[in-house]
């Protein structure tokens, strides 16, 4: 049982190791570097010695003396096994075997006497590995995304394993892309008519949804069930099975190629979700206070106005960001109505500029920056509504 | 007085939710009644654009008589498929002028050339020609002639609007001998990207339901592949497997775990052998499933998320007085505490990922292996430009979508009831 314990536990702790330093040789073999060996049985071995002195340690002096030893011999032999490397290379080693061992100063021989030791370890680095693994695997792509907006194409097909940001060539330099794909690619035009349109949708979607919920949400009349069940099945609908006859609708009414063709569709299709979230959400308002409104002589309008309005800012802010989002990715119908480039939205730009001629990635990619940044900004802002928003409207996507 | 309350209520609760439903209704349930509309029509893209009746106005002056001037209307049927019937013509002229003669179609009176040129068949052609002279002695002038725009009117038969019938569409997407590959290809994304959302979802879940260093700030991370533009996301994963200058392939040729690139996104098999059996994956299938559970996983998360948060602490509490492991804590509490939103989770995202369009076009395109059914609708209806087939698919879809939903409502119901 004990030795069960040890075993698992040098291997799983040596493992995990393993895998920290894995993950760092890659971030360095993307900064340029050359590194071609991960040098498994080498590092794997000695990590499984470490664990072992870690253990016979145990409690008998300072822990931090004993992790910054332990970290530091790892480092040391580290060091030399690999060869030309640059010292920041070797002090990101460090840093990560201190964190290591550092999660791993507890344990001694009295842990691993315990019940149920060995898998409690193992989902503690799991959940350890699993956070550095998921964090690396969603921020890889948005960080190549602008890295290799910043790069030239010469310089991405010499070697395209290297990631590294080149200050010292300047800003106008580095934001080179950038210029040319406002000024030669139009992007001020195409982010301006996003803008329109998603904010536009925002506004149209608010003044056709505010009084449908309130109405769903208080008011008795006949088809109320029926209006709310059909509310979440025509959600349901996906944009594919409208377009080829809203094309064809759009083309005979010569709606296409125009701004407000969009901004009548993607209001339509965000309508449904919003007015779901809202009235949701005026339900929860006390009904005495409407009431309290009626006897001071409001009418309906006063009432939604002066007493549902102010109450449920933070859920039409939800529902605001939730439709500004929705607008802003649309892709699809994007693609069916507009054809011509002065119509454009960003998305649409952008998958015109991958299909057109060749154009050069770091262009693609400073493209798709100026799409996702903004969207980025607004969430990390106001995370908290469009959480909210996102869990309400969950369904869609 | 009560019964006058409760009818004013009923007058303004239709007054606030009519705009509502007529837009949804035009643009959501109308145009999904008109889908079964066209499904049995023959129409082509090249169809949609209704006919018109052109002119093109030339003036020109006579050669040594500056009294007289001729004017050629070159007309034609814009229309390379379809009749015009019963053509009006009309286009003003400045005083002082008038047509020294005239054939029987048209007619002149007070500055107004009015004709009626019948029929015209499609592609027709034809020009006419009128010379004519001032009445007084002023010059005439051809810029002015020229200002003038003629008007045309016509009536065209609109396609979409007859009473002609075929079942040929449903007939040729049910007899295409990749319709089944089509559905498989379409179940298997839809399922295993479904469940590896929803798997990758609980393990993220469970990970941000400890307590760490930045977790907050691990949960906004773990949502930006489903708040960022899919446009963005899948050109840079396409540039991220590319098999000459990806990173991934260079990176795994790097460290010497590939011999050479492999195409993940435009290879439709691979041979694999595990553990003695030889089989074939379907490689950029794969591939796309894997960017649909990166893009669509935080959504799962969010939701199981939510729901851990809500389990009792006591339930743990007493589980390890009780001496579980956590494998058995996992089983017997946290699972059965999240099964009620991971079910609703599947449905959902079940019916969603069917209907998946943007992702796969934006990656593959539909090619090597990835076409499904969303992918035909558009290929039928825009790349190959067969309308009525294009639709024909899309109530393929909706058919299988009304199925799921009378499942979803059916355990919603369910669920309903147990509470």
């Amino acid at each position: 049982m004990k030795i069960k314990n040890i075993l698992t536990y040098c291997f799983i702790s040596s493992l995990f190791l393993f895998s920290l330093i894995s993950i760092w040789k890659i971030l360095v073999t993307l900064q340029g570097i050359e590194l071609t060996n991960f040098n498994f049985n080498k590092l794997f071995t000695f990590g499984i010695v470490l664990c072992v002195i870690n253990l016979l340690i145990g409690k008998k002096f300072n822990l931090n003396i004993k992790i910054i030893l332990l970290a530091l011999l790892f480092s040391i032999f580290d060091y030399f096994i690999s060869i030309n490397l640059p010292i920041w290379y070797s002090f990101g080693i460090f840093l990560i075997s201190l964190f290591f061992f550092n999660s791993i100063k507890d344990y001694d021989k009295k842990f691993l006497s315990k019940n149920h030791s060995s898998q409690k370890l193992f989902f503690n680095f799991l959940t350890l590995f699993g956070i550095t693994l998921f964090s690396f695997v969603i921020l890889f792509p948005f960080y190549m995304m602008l890295v290799t907006s910043f790069k030239t194409q010469a310089l991405l097909l010499l070697n395209p394993l290297d990631f590294s940001i080149n200050f010292a060539q300047g800003l106008p330099e580095l934001f080179k892309s950038y210029f040319i794909v406002f000024k030669d690619y139009n992007f001020g035009r195409y982010m301006l008519t996003s803008t329109i349109v998603s904010l536009g949708t925002v506004i149209i979607t608010l003044i056709f949804a505010i009084p449908a919920a309130y109405a769903v949400a208080r008011l008795n009349f006949f088809g109320k069930n029926f209006l709310s069940t059909s509310i979440l099945i025509i959600y349901l609908f996906p944009a594919i099975v409208l377009v080829i006859p809203l094309y064809t609708i759009f083309s005979q009414l010569g709606l296409r190629n125009s701004i407000e063709g969009l901004l009548i569709v993607y209001t339509a299709t965000t309508l449904p979700v919003a007015i779901y979230m809202l009235q949701g959400y005026f339900k929860s308002i006390p009904k005495e206070l409407e009431e309290a409104g009626i006897i001071d002589g409001q009418n309906w309008l006063g009432i939604i106005f002066k007493i549902i309005l102010p109450l449920s800012l933070p859920a039409i802010s939800s529902v605001a960001l939730y439709v500004f989002m929705i607008a802003w990715n649309e892709f699809l119908f994007s693609l069916m109505f507009l054809d011509r480039p002065n119509t454009f939205t960003l998305s649409r730009a952008i998958q015109f500029l991958n299909v057109g001629a060749e154009t050069p990635r770091q262009y693609l990619m400073a493209g798709s920056v100026v799409v996702t940044l903004p969207i980025l900004i607004i969430f990390v802002y106001f995370e908290k509504y469009l959480v909210s928003g996102l869990t309400a409207g969950s369904v869609k996507g | 007085m009560s019964t006058k309350l409760a009818k004013i209520e009923k007058r303004t609760a239709y007054l606030l939710i009519l705009p509502s439903v007529l837009l949804v209704f035009s643009i959501i349930l109308f145009p999904i009644f008109s889908n079964i509309w066209i499904s049995f029509k023959n129409v082509e893209l090249k169809d949609l654009r209704i006919p018109e009746p052109r002119a093109k106005k030339i003036v020109k002056s006579i050669k040594d008589n500056p009294n007289q001037i001729k004017v050629i209307y070159k007309l034609r049927n814009s229309s390379l498929t379809q009749e015009i019937t019963n053509v009006k013509f009309r286009d003003k002229y400045p005083d002082n002028i008038e047509p020294i003669s005239l054939n029987n179609k048209c007619q002149f009176n007070s500055n107004l050339l009015k004709c009626e040129l019948g029929n015209w068949p499609k592609k027709y052609r034809e020009n006419l020609e009128i010379v004519f002279q001032n009445t007084n002695n002023n010059e005439i002038s051809k810029k002015r002639i020229k200002s003038y725009k003629p008007k045309l009117s016509g009536k065209s038969q609109n396609i979409l609007l007859t009473y002609e019938f075929t079942l040929n569409n449903f007939k040729k997407v049910i007899k295409d001998k990749a319709f089944i590959d089509l559905l498989l290809t379409t179940f298997y994304y839809t399922f295993f990207g479904t469940i590896g959302a929803i798997v990758f979802g609980i393990l993220a879940a469970q990970m941000v339901n400890q307590k760490f260093f930045g977790r907050t700030f691990m949960r906004s991370v773990l949502l930006f592949p489903y708040v960022a533009p899919v446009v963005a996301l899948a050109y840079t994963w396409e540039l991220l497997l590319d098999p000459t200058s990806g990173t991934l392939n260079n990176l795994l040729i790097n460290y010497q775990i590939i011999d050479g690139p492999i195409n993940l996104l435009g290879q439709k098999y691979v041979n694999l052998n595990i553990l003695g059996f030889d089989f074939k994956l379907r490689l950029a299938l794969t591939t796309v499933i894997i960017f649909e559970i990166w893009r669509y996983f935080p959504l799962a998360f969010l939701f199981i998320l939510a729901r851990l948060q809500a389990v009792p602490k006591e339930l743990y509490e007493a589980a390890d007085v009780d001496g579980a492991n956590p494998i058995q804590k996992f089983l017997n509490i946290t699972l059965p505490q999240i099964l009620a939103v991971i079910s609703i989770l599947f449905m959902i995202r079940f019916i969603w990922n069917f209907n998946k369009f943007e992702d796969i076009f934006l990656l593959t395109g539909g090619a090597s292996g990835t076409r499904t059914l969303p992918i035909n609708v558009y290929q039928q209806g825009f790349s190959i430009g067969d309308i009525g087939m294009g639709s024909a698919v899309s109530i393929v879809i909706v058919v299988f979508l009304l199925i799921f939903m009378f499942i979803y409502f059916k355990l919603l119901g369910k669920r309903a009831d147990e509470n």
